[in-house]
């Protein structure tokens, strides 16, 4: 996890892109959450030793930053943040797997360091689909498209106050910190002050809840938020799920990859 | 603790999104039938209190290193389980979504791990027990210890049930239980801090806690969670190979070996365009399996470059396009 401010900035990022107008922005946010999941059960479906045969599956995280204009650089960042620890648990598998599966040049390629870039492959395009998602669809939409998708109620209304109050709190306990490192001079939080600094921090987000909860209740609030206007499952948002449904079902039964090397090894030489 | 999603395969992660899903929409209900969702903005802004306090590091003390809160037996002390297990669940999607922090597809396996293991295991078998008895901090203490300890063991079954990583399994557990041990003390003795500052400054929060979860909720849970773990075991032990069997299912002809007409079609013009069939290199005898091999592996790499160039045009030509497109509105 980054810093607390770097978090922060990073929320308010997401959020700006998330409201800018182009038509992966303009689609109904269910198409998006379909297609994601379809993309995503396709990417686990494959093998561990599967590399070449992913690569096409790119195709759809790109489609969305660049239609979307998701800048490409705050996407391979988000990427770089998860790879640590796939990484860490990865470095193992070329000492479990050194039996040579493939020959490139005079080099064995075992299928440990196949299954190894098979991981970086897997996260990178998981990572950057995710980001690619929420940037182009906000994060209100996607807790509405996943109540009309029938996500329990009380979960797709939690998410919905936690976004609301996630720069409040963040920037309080950021305050807090900040006030704390002014005078420590440099010393770590001590564990027996952690529960008075983040008690404090507590009570003060409790007793907001409790004057938020009574502020809407005078308002009328039943539970619910009230939704904002829901578009329709329309043409394009049908074209959208369908296609990229079929583009995965064709990704995941032809290799194309090795298709197109073929043609271009066979044709070429 | 948080999964990535490379890390988990389509059976692992998929069952662990239908376990995960059916314990948030039994929780959901649960609230609602206790008329709690006037509970709802509390819960939020707890969500974002235990999403900004996890970045607060403290020192352990003796080791030098910092630790920092995970929160789900503090919320299931202040709020009960399933409240306890909704506010979870949330923070984790946005630090999926956001941070690349655990991933869409782990989402199932991260809120079992970090949700539904502490607060309807740890709190209800540990905690409460010895809370009752008189003896918050030890309650505190243990209940994290024994929380992180369940989610140590299930990080390393799903880890090694996807097949993805290759780790052997003893190896990987012997190397996880250990370190998440201190990882558990720490949060032990932060949830027992906090809580004793709330039981302090503000009585009426921590008297009104909520009714515990009720037995039949947790024997569903547990029940589930050990169908579950049955399942993917009698599905590693039958399809050693990467756990394909959801997809087997679909294509019993297996994913390996695809057959049909657009197959067919694709076999002929590819035989018909290249200059020797199966891949090999042109010029070579493709008698020996070294050099088949190696054609194959000099497409395939051809292929891979091929792919991926013709991606970043896509991107790039869209990229372009969506450009001119802003800077003359009206074409």
């Amino acid at each position: 996890m980054p810093s607390l401010a770097a978090a922060i900035l990073d929320l308010r990022e997401m959020d700006r892109l998330a409201r800018l107008d182009t038509p992966v922005h303009r689609l109904d946010p269910r198409a998006k959450v379909l297609a994601t999941a379809a993309f995503l059960a396709t990417l686990a479906s494959f093998g561990p030793r599967e590399v070449s045969a992913l690569l096409p599956l790119a195709l759809y995280p790109v489609v969305l930053a660049a239609f979307g204009e998701v800048p490409f650089g705050l996407l391979l960042r988000k990427a770089l943040l998860g790879l640590p620890f796939i990484l860490v648990l990865g470095a193992f598998l070329p000492w479990v797997d050194r039996i040579p599966v493939l020959q490139l040049g005079s080099f064995a390629v075992s299928g440990g360091w196949l299954a190894f870039a098979s991981l970086l492959v897997r996260g990178l395009l998981a990572v950057t689909t995710a980001t690619a998602l929420v940037a182009v669809t906000g994060f209100g939409d996607l807790c509405a498209a996943l109540d009309r998708l029938g996500a329990p109620r009380a979960f797709s209304q939690q998410l919905l106050f936690l976004h609301r109050y996630l720069f409040l709190a963040g920037e309080e306990t950021g305050r807090a910190l900040q006030a704390r490192d002014l005078r420590a001079c440099g010393r770590p939080l001590a564990m027996r002050e952690y529960g008075a600094f983040a008690g404090h921090l507590l009570t003060r987000s409790w007793e907001r809840a409790e004057r938020v909860h009574a502020a809407l209740r005078a308002r009328g609030f039943d539970g619910v938020l009230p939704a904002r206007a829901q578009s329709a499952f329309g043409t394009a948002a049908w074209g959208f799920l369908l296609g990229w449904s079929a583009f995965f079902l064709l990704c995941r039964w032809l290799a194309l990859p090795a298709l197109l090397g073929g043609l271009l090894a066979g044709g070429g030489l | 603790m948080h999964m990535a999603d490379a890390l988990v395969s389509a059976a692992v992660g998929g069952s662990l999104w239908a376990l995960s899903g059916g314990a948030l929409a039994g929780c959901s209900r649960r609230l609602r039938r206790e008329g709690d969702e006037g509970r709802v903005p509390l819960m939020g802004v707890l969500g974002a209190f235990v999403f900004a306090v996890q970045m607060v590091n403290f020192a352990i003390p003796g080791t030098g290193s910092s630790g920092h809160l995970v929160g789900t037996l503090l919320l299931a002390a202040l709020l009960g389980p399933p409240a306890a297990v909704l506010v979870m669940g949330s923070v984790l999607l946005v630090q999926a979504l956001f941070f690349a922090d655990g991933g869409l597809l782990a989402f199932g396996c991260n809120l079992f791990n970090m949700g539904i293991l502490p607060a309807f295991v740890a709190y209800p078998l540990v905690y409460r027990p010895l809370a009752r008895r008189g003896h918050p901090a030890a309650a505190a203490l243990l209940g994290a210890v024994v929380a992180l300890q369940l989610g140590a063991l299930a990080v390393a079954l799903e880890t090694v049930l996807s097949g993805l990583t290759g780790l052997p399994f003893r190896a990987f557990l012997l190397a996880m239980l250990p370190i998440h041990l201190p990882i558990g003390l720490a949060e032990g003795l932060a949830t027992a801090l906090l809580l004793r500052f709330v039981r302090r400054a503000r009585p009426e929060l921590a008297a009104a806690r909520p009714e515990p979860a009720g037995r039949p909720f947790l024997a569903l849970v547990l029940g589930a969670a050990v169908l579950t773990a049955g399942m993917l075991s009698w599905a590693a032990s039958s399809r050693p190979d990467g756990l394909e069997w959801s997809v087997a299912r679909v294509a019993p002809a297996g994913a390996d070996a695809p057959d049909g007409a657009v197959h067919r079609f694709a076999a002929r013009l590819q035989r018909r365009t290249s200059v020797l069939p199966e891949y090999a290199l042109p010029g070579t005898e493709p008698v020996g399996t070294a050099a088949k091999r190696r054609g194959t592996s000099l497409s395939g790499l051809l292929g891979g470059a091929a792919t991926l160039g013709l991606v970043a045009g896509a991107g790039w030509l869209i990229t372009r396009r969506r450009r001119t497109l802003r800077a003359r509105p009206e074409a």
